[in-house]
């Protein structure tokens, strides 16, 4: 490889938002890698304070396009806490959140795997350009993807930037037949997302293994969406309420997204799909269950390159969830939104974003608006261990010329389905080799 | 054969929902594959033909000194230049920070300052370059973007209202939650185009679509205020995601001097919040 040449080569494609990474290699020696996020900074923290509590969910939703359910979700449970509201949240309206954030789970895994991620692995640029070849994998994701994004409209009103929820629950409860009549097509995804899950199982896996600390909610009864406790490889095992006392959001020059770390050692941690199905595995539903079984993976895996299998499972899960609760919904609620007054309080809570805990904290002052509000979404907790990967990864693909070796480096890192417009956002590859 | 038209997405400060709208065109998006050329859209491919682009959708409003400059090689290359969203059409949620002092609002959120740059200011496209045609929405509705695409393709002006979204609460039948509920509902001062959601879920309409053409907010923020609203809460209700949009910009300015406490929502004086270094 010639010597001190500099690549300036391209964004980082098919992932949500936008980033940089830069490599400077000695030889096939790694001397430094950053993955830079130059989204500019839209301060969200900051132009919540003074705002009332039940703007909020409608403001955090437009921290991201693509996961606007888990900060609607993160937002209304953390400022129930502080309302001292949690405990009346009626078991039918706690269904019916699951089965908003299952419908989220749907379009953001069909989406990623079929259309950012599948190409990867099949050899292609892009999602359009693969259905030359895979036109029916590409419109089997397509369709299951609208199918998430129906689920969504009928219980959010819209997909994107649902308009239905609310600090207590939602404004409406959807009407029994507009979800009775969507039975079909869950069945058909049910199916669907069993042979997306087989094919994403059978693609050729990199090898390459971590030593991952996984951090995922847990919950005794059942997979983690909007509730349980937080917990780790290591056995870390600790309420939302007590997340500062052991994580830590620190500020790196290159990035305008803060990088978390897991204290004391303060070392990166993996969230999303593949820490949740390492830490969960026992509550994915039956049949997500018995897929993960037949594909030869040993679970916990620490190759992330599995993530698209773990995001199948996960989608086999949300049909599989979403049917159930369908079926048993029987009739509109007598209550779909708990009251409340506006009190001095705070409260923190994590949910499971499609690609890994999210944890919000918010303070309501004595005037009963939001004082202080702090985000911690999943990308920036993820930024560093995708920096680590890098760090083990690209010695391997060093020996390439800089366009293969590109490609193998962004392959990994949509192992991570980072979205960087919820961190804060653009991604180039600069290569530097001496 | 003729080439297809070329067709480009970019980015600016966004959350990525008024573009993932295409792909969200589940039943359409290999159709609009085949009529037009899909060459630079990064959050769905990774090949980026080069311009010039026959229509460029930009999403995203400018927050940088960076993007300041980016919109107009954009503008360059694009025949025809739409923006899609509140961001590219009025500065969006971030748009906030325009009555605050920035300096205060990167404390609060970076613990080194220095390392962040940002403008004060979040404005749309149409602040920097001209701009062809412009879609409302936070975010946009994906039939208006087909319609948008179609007709772009047939060489004609897209078809989308500017009348109120009250409009569409009558053709649905939803009951008037203003007048039903006294609820402070935007739906009399905001544009058409989302299908009148809010209001059918029993709620009020926020402003998404941005000011209707010649809305009139001193009539209905007078309205509110007679039925008990206090002018603080109509500046929050007015200051959102559309609060950089002239009218709604007016009128929030002109209900926060009408307020006693001259309370600004975005700018309580807080303390920052700790993160550490």
């Amino acid at each position: 490889m010639p010597a001190n040449r500099t690549f300036i080569v391209t964004n980082l494609s098919r992932v949500e938002g936008e980033g940089a990474l830069y490599v400077k290699l000695n030889g096939e020696q790694v001397e430094h890698i950053e993955l830079n996020i130059f989204e500019p900074p839209r301060f969200f923290e900051s132009f919540l304070r003074g705002r009332e509590v039940r703007e909020v969910p409608d403001i955090t939703a437009r921290i991201c396009g693509i996961c606007p359910v888990a900060y609607q979700m993160s937002s209304c449970h953390a400022l129930e806490k502080a309302l001292g509201i949690n405990d009346q949240i009626t078991p039918e309206i706690r269904r019916l959140r699951r089965l908003l954030y299952c419908g989220e789970w749907i379009e953001s895994h069909a989406l990623h795997m079929h259309l950012l991620h599948a190409p990867d692995f099949l050899g292609y640029e892009s999602g359009v350009s693969m259905a030359a070849d895979h036109r029916e994998v590409v419109v089997r994701g397509l369709r299951l993807k609208k199918i998430g994004n129906d689920l969504l409209e009928i219980l959010g009103g819209r997909a994107i930037h649902p308009i239905n929820v609310t600090v207590g629950g939602f404004y409406k409860a959807p009407g029994r037949k507009k979800l009775k009549d969507l039975l079909p097509d869950l069945e058909w995804g049910l199916a669907a997302s069993i042979e997306a899950t087989r094919m994403a199982a059978a693609f050729d896996f990199p090898d390459f293994t971590m030593p991952y600390e996984c951090v995922a909610l847990r919950h005794p009864d059942e997979y983690p969406l909007n509730e349980g406790r937080i917990v780790s490889t290591s056995g870390l095992d600790i309420d939302a309420a007590e997340y500062e006392e052991h994580f830590q959001e620190r500020q790196v020059p290159h990035s305008t997204a803060l990088h978390s770390v897991l204290l004391p050692q303060e070392t990166s941690y993996l969230v999303g799909p593949l820490a949740r199905v390492n830490l969960c595995l026992a509550q994915l539903s039956p049949l997500a269950r018995r897929e993960a079984d037949a594909y030869g993976i040993a679970w916990p895996s620490r190759n992330n390159f599995h993530s698209i299998v773990a995001r199948g499972l996960e989608m086999i899960h949300a049909y599989e969830e979403a049917i159930e609760i369908v079926k048993d919904y029987q009739a509109e609620l007598a209550v779909s939104r708990i009251p409340f007054e506006l009190k001095p309080g705070e409260g923190s809570h994590a949910t499971e974003a499609p690609r890994g805990l999210i944890w919000h904290r918010y303070r309501i002052g004595d005037d009963g608006l939001i004082a202080d509000a702090k985000i911690v979404p999943p990308t920036s907790q993820n930024q560093g261990q995708i920096e680590d990967d890098l760090r083990h990864y690209v010695p391997q693909v060093a020996s390439l010329d800089d366009a293969e070796a590109t490609r193998r480096c962004e392959h990994l890192i949509r192992n991570y389905d980072p979205c960087i417009s919820c961190s804060t956002h653009f991604i180039r590859v600069t290569w530097e080799r001496t | 054969m003729t080439a297809k038209p070329k067709l480009a997405v970019f980015k600016f400060a966004s959350c990525d929902g008024c573009q993932l709208s295409l792909l969200s065109c589940e039943d359409e998006l290999l159709t609009i594959a085949g009529a037009v050329e899909i060459a630079y859209f990064l959050e769905a491919r990774t090949q980026q033909l080069e311009g010039p682009y026959d229509i460029g959708l930009v999403e995203g409003s400018i927050t940088t000194a960076e993007d300041a400059e980016r919109i107009h090689e954009i503008r360059r290359q694009c025949k025809f230049l739409v923006t899609i969203g509140a961001c590219a059409t009025a500065g969006g949620i971030q748009a906030l920070k325009n009555w605050a002092n920035v300096d205060d609002f990167i404390a609060q959120v970076y613990a080194r300052p220095e390392y962040i740059s940002t403008l004060a200011t979040s404005t749309p496209i149409s602040d920097h370059v001209a701009v062809d045609f412009e879609l409302r929405g936070c975010p946009i509705n994906k039939q208006q973007l087909l319609e948008l695409i179609a007709a772009f393709l047939r060489g004609a002006r897209p078809r989308t209202p500017s009348y109120a979204v009250c409009v569409e609460c009558k053709r649905n039948l939803t009951v008037c939650v203003a007048v039903a509920q006294g609820i402070a509902c935007l739906g009399p001062v905001t544009q058409a185009g989302c299908g009148a959601i809010c209001p059918a879920f029993h709620r009020d309409c926020f402003g998404c679509y941005g000011p209707k053409e010649q809305p009139n907010l001193v009539s209905i923020t007078t309205h509110y205020i007679t039925q008990g609203s206090t002018p603080e809460s109509l500046v929050r209700l007015t200051r959102s995601f559309n609060s950089n949009a002239p009218d709604f910009r007016e009128a929030s300015d002109a209900l926060a001097a009408a307020s006693d406490d001259h309370s600004q929502p975005g700018a309580a004086p807080c303390p920052p919040i700790e993160h550490s270094s």
